[in-house]
């Protein structure tokens, strides 16, 4: 008999022992539902099936009554174009951070202990002065997403940075780079698959900070809606939400992740990830 | 006319004496070999030639001119290790030489210019026998067609000086042989200055025209940093005699054997 740590699964047990525990959670949900419903027709924590189709189509198909909108729709549309511009405006912070502050000695030393002390205040702190200072609108939202997520890749990919063989780097001297030369062809090429890396890890921090935000000041929104409804005990509203925002982030997660593997061919063979 | 030279340079980190009273003058189109024990300083004295650090004391002239104190395209250089580009293929490892040199800006050749620099780097890619791989990333290569890569790679900005830290250590000896005709080759056609660290002896022994050994002339048992290695032989090779490259090779070998018997006797 092999040892455990050296007894692998074939690919189709994978899967099935992967989805084993999700089939678990269901069954448990369904008894727990029948039972509590058994008890009091009334029960809205742990709503039917039946019921939670309703909501489904009530918010996914038809349009609202009071806005003519389809609310799950615009909620996402809402939502998304926050994630979007908060992620994107901190990859992009984070990426010229990063590189200066991993490249030039004098800006690290200069701005290294500035972002690291940003980097230690809860952005959540922030936010009823992000709301002062940018209104209730759409501007607080996304900075507050970037207040929570940009430092965390600018050290990250500072530290990247600083991680290269400095061979490379003396190489690339050799061959009469010049520190923009350097920055441009050396050092950015390597960090941008490393950054999508960063991208990724702080997605979850990402929708932590953005449903924050959506929950205290918005109109719409997914993060809006659950604290909306939550008011009504609306557990058949709420649970198809969360499930609906799980399904989002493990969908740009993996996005990302192909998006590195077409773009960055030679970064997922150095890691031995083969092509 | 002398091209480098070495006055009375010392190499110190804190109190560790690395390398003192160096005294050298090599010529232009020599090859030098450098051997020594481990940690003796070695790649010390190739990376104050390369300009990534500077001698404690003393002055390192190049053409009669104090060398530049960074690294510049008039000396080329192949590590043992991580001197390709991971994100370039081998084609555009050898095109981003001549890239940085025409295009300070965009780093980047386009039309005429870039058939032309690929032209160039085609050629040199196959003077190294890597003709055939254009267009693979270096980790689908072997380690000795990484290190023909970073060879082509710093030959085709043609330098006057081209560093090579033990470029070959890791290979297995049949390849070494190939490569050190390749490099024998390279250098006899470019007419240019090599400096070739080895820990193969006999390598440097026959390999090049001149064999700078490395040694600690004196040893203090109570503080083993207090003083630095020094060029113990610098010898035309080729023409000596077996007998003296045994000596040398029982000099170098002894040196760790000769410290642990002197602090032995002190303690
Ligand atoms: N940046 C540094 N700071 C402090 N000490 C250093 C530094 N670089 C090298 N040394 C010391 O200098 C000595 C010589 O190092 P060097 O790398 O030149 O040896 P070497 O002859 O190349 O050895 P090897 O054959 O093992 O490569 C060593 O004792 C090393 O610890
Ligand atoms: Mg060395």
């Amino acid at each position: 008999m092999k040892r455990l740590i050296n007894l692998r699964p074939s690919r189709s047990t994978g899967i099935l022992l992967g989805l084993l525990p999700f089939v678990v959670l269901l069954v448990v949900y369904l008894a727990g539902s029948q039972a509590r419903l058994a008890d009091n027709p009334n029960d809205k924590l742990l709503p039917a099936f039946s019921s939670l189709g309703d909501a489904v189509e009530r918010m996914a198909l038809e349009p609202s009554k009071r806005s003519g909108d389809i609310l799950l729709w615009t909620d996402t549309a809402a939502s998304l174009q926050r994630l979007g511009l908060g992620v994107g405006i901190s990859a992009l912070i984070g990426l010229v951070f990063g590189v200066a502050l991993g490249t030039v000695p004098y800006l690290r030393a200069g701005l290294s202990p500035l972002v690291s002390s940003l980097s230690l205040i809860p952005p959540l702190a922030l936010l009823p002065i992000l709301f002062i200072v940018f209104g209730l609108g759409e501007l607080s939202k996304v900075v507050l997403i970037v207040f929570g997520v940009a430092p965390f890749i600018i050290r990250d990919l500072q530290q990247r940075a600083q991680e290269l063989p400095a061979e490379l780097l003396v190489k690339a001297q050799t061959l009469g780079a010049s520190t923009w030369q350097i920055i441009l062809r050396v050092v950015v090429p390597q960090l941008l698959p490393r950054l999508l890396d960063a991208v990724r890890l702080s997605l979850g921090a990402a929708w932590l900070f953005l449903i924050a935000a959506e929950a205290i000041a918005a109109t719409d929104g997914l993060g809006y809606r659950i604290f909306l409804v939550r008011r009504y005990l609306a557990m058949d509203v709420v649970l198809p939400y969360v499930v609906w925002i799980t399904l989002l982030a493990y969908l740009t997660d993996l996005l990302l992740r192909i998006a590195s593997r077409r773009a960055f061919r030679w970064y997922h063979q150095l890691n031995g990830e083969g092509n | 006319m002398a091209r480098i030279a070495f006055n009375n340079v010392w190499k110190e980190y804190g109190d560790q004496v690395v390398l003192e009273r160096l005294n050298l003058t090599v010529g232009d189109g020599e090859f030098c070999t450098v051997v020594g024990a481990s940690g003796c300083g070695k790649t010390t004295f190739l990376r104050m030639l390369l300009g990534q650090e500077s001698p404690t004391r003393g002055r390192i002239l190049l053409d009669g001119e104090p060398l530049p104190a960074e690294p510049g395209r008039d000396r080329g250089i192949v590590f043992q290790r991580y001197s390709v580009f991971p994100h370039l293929t081998v084609l555009n490892n050898v095109l981003l030489g001549l890239e940085l040199k025409d295009a300070p800006l965009t780093a980047r050749l386009f039309g005429r210019a870039r058939r032309q620099a690929r032209d160039k780097a085609i050629q040199m890619l196959d003077a190294v026998g890597l003709g055939q791989a254009l267009d693979k990333y270096p980790s689908a290569l072997s380690g000795g067609m990484q290190q023909r890569l970073a060879l082509a790679q710093s030959l085709v900005m043609e330098p006057r000086i081209l560093l090579l830290d033990e470029p070959f250590g890791a290979l297995d000896p049949g390849i070494r042989s190939d490569m050190h005709r390749l490099v024998l080759d390279l250098w006899r056609k470019l007419g240019l200055t090599v400096f070739m660290i080895t820990h193969d002896l006999e390598e440097g022994f026959y390999l090049g025209t001149r064999l700078l050994v490395f040694d600690k002339l004196r040893v203090d048992p109570q503080a083993p940093g207090a003083y630095g290695a020094s060029i113990t032989y610098d010898l035309p090779v080729g023409a000596t005699e077996r007998r003296l490259y045994e000596d040398i090779r029982d000099d170098v070998r002894a040196t760790p054997r000769a410290l642990a018997a002197a602090v032995d006797a002190a303690g």
